[in-house]
């Protein structure tokens, strides 16, 4: 049991170092994946053919492709690139492939293809009349995106970017197969190391329950918050 | 056990001996691989779907139930396999549970030595869970007039639930356990990493021979082929529950 605990010969801290790896990916997998679900969501509901289509392509190509081999692919895909890069650079060999950079990449095109349906549906449920009043009293375009669809999309959006936020968060465990450090490839090396594996990796599944847990808990806050003044 | 093997194995023979000279060069090369690969991922989604189906039924059924201890069980079963990611579930039964040797796990050990029946077993009860969730919700929907006009047709809450609300809880549950569907055999992926040799099993061993980006797009496309082929079908039975 000591060796749950902290300090030299424990393994406590690391693993609170591997979970707080876990929670920074997500985190940062999530503002890049929401602004480019975004702009995927724009394009689905441009009036221009090819950039649906384009759009369209590639949520379909994301959702039948497990998320560990577009993991991989994004893993392998930067090494390929930044040494082809170097190459044409001239610089030759001993390059460190970011590769903290390349799960974030692969986490957000996961979540930006989800994501963009969430809210073309979210953007499409803000009634058309409040648009139209918007431009009827004045307001300018961004004046309308900022001050009525946005907050209702918001709103609408919610409870399917949370449940996103959750397959994420479990998602981010892939990148233990990218030797990245996060929870899940902490736990396996005390494991090996200690030759104590299931109560390490059981360990590690109880931090993941708890992330998810309060994740929940938030969700259901933010939810609440963005449901004031909503008649029940 | 290896009639079946071998009839696998002609299976991939047949179909890469048809695609050949349509496909590219570098997956032609290693067509039979794929394939295999293929065919070991269409086995474990059909059998982890089926037994997940049947038990995620008992478990939405324990989560109505009248029973207190039955219904906390259950909810218990969704929450942590739902919570925990795919992959440490894995991990856990094969690294975890399967480091305790065959001296502790004595008539167990072959299963848990199995990386095969290992995978097997944890995309049973990790898509079970998820099942269960979407069943309640299902059984959620409908009116509680179903239920007791049932029963005061003299049904018994067993027969009410076998004939009035499952069925019909299964049609309005239908579009998301094709998303369950489809979730599931992205997640088999998984698997290769306790040593099954799926599709992504084979695709990764391919890759350590020649570091070819080309490989993972070959899988890719086979795994996109495969959802689509499954969401075909699952919308052609959502049409026939929708006649009914």
């Amino acid at each position: 049991m000591e060796l749950l605990g902290f300090g030299a010969e424990g393994w406590g801290d690391d693993l609170l170092r591997g979970a707080a790896l876990t929670v920074q990916l997500a985190v940062v997998s999530l503002a890049i994946g929401l602004t480019f679900g975004m702009v995927l969501a724009l394009a689905k509901l441009s009036r221009f053919a090819p950039l649906r289509w384009l759009a369209q392509g590639y949520t379909l190509f994301i959702r039948g492709v497990p998320e560990f081999l577009i993991l991989l692919l994004a893993f392998f895909g930067t090494e390929k690139a930044v040494a082809a890069g170097a190459a044409l650079l001239g610089l030759e060999g001993g390059i460190e492939v970011p590769k903290f950079a390349a799960a974030v990449g692969g986490l957000s095109a996961i979540f930006a293809a989800y994501g963009c349906e969430v809210i073309r549906g979210a953007w499409l449920a803000v009634p058309n009349g409040q648009i139209e009043a918007g431009h009827s009293v004045g307001l300018s375009r961004w004046q309308i995106f900022y001050r009525i669809r946005l907050p209702q999309l918001w709103r609408i959006a919610l409870p399917g970017l949370g449940n996103l936020w959750l397959v994420m968060l479990k998602d981010t465990s892939l990148a233990a197969v990218l030797a990245i450090d996060e929870l899940l490839r902490v736990a396996k090396v005390a494991g090996e190391v200690t030759r104590q594996p299931l109560m390490f990796l059981l360990a590690a599944g109880a931090i993941y329950l708890l992330l998810t847990a309060i994740s929940d808990k938030m969700r259901a806050s933010f939810e609440a918050r963005a449901n004031r003044g909503m008649a029940r | 056990m290896s009639l079946y093997q071998d009839l696998k194995y002609a299976i991939s023979d047949g179909v890469c001996y048809a695609a050949q000279g349509v496909t590219p060069e570098g997956f032609a090369a290693y067509c039979p691989r794929y394939i295999d690969g293929f065919l070991v991922t269409l086995e474990l989604l059909l059998l982890s779907s089926a037994l997940g189906l049947s038990i995620g039924t008992l478990v939405a059924v324990a989560r109505v139930s009248r029973q207190r201890a039955l219904r906390t069980a259950a909810w218990a079963w969704s929450y942590v396999f739902r919570g925990t990611p795919l992959l440490v579930q894995l991990w856990i039964v094969y690294y975890g549970l399967g480091s305790l040797g065959p001296e502790k796990l004595g008539i167990l050990w072959p299963f848990f030595k199995s990386g095969w029946a290992v995978g097997l077993a944890v995309l049973t009860i990790n898509t079970s869970a998820y099942i269960a969730e979407i069943l309640r919700g299902g059984i959620g929907t409908l009116p509680p007039g179903q239920l007791e006009a049932a029963l005061s047709c003299g049904m018994s809450r067993g027969m009410a639930m076998r004939r009035i609300l499952l069925p019909q809880a299964f049609r309005v549950a239908w579009p998301a356990y094709g998303n369950e569907l489809i979730l599931l055999m992205k997640g088999s992926a998984l698997v290769s990493t306790i040593t099954v040799m799926d599709l992504m099993g084979q695709t990764r061993s391919v890759f350590a021979r020649g570091y070819s980006l080309e490989t993972y797009m070959y899988s890719a496309v086979l795994y996109a082929l495969l959802a689509l082929l499954l969401t075909a079908g699952l919308r052609a039975v959502e049409k026939r529950l929708r006649v009914a």
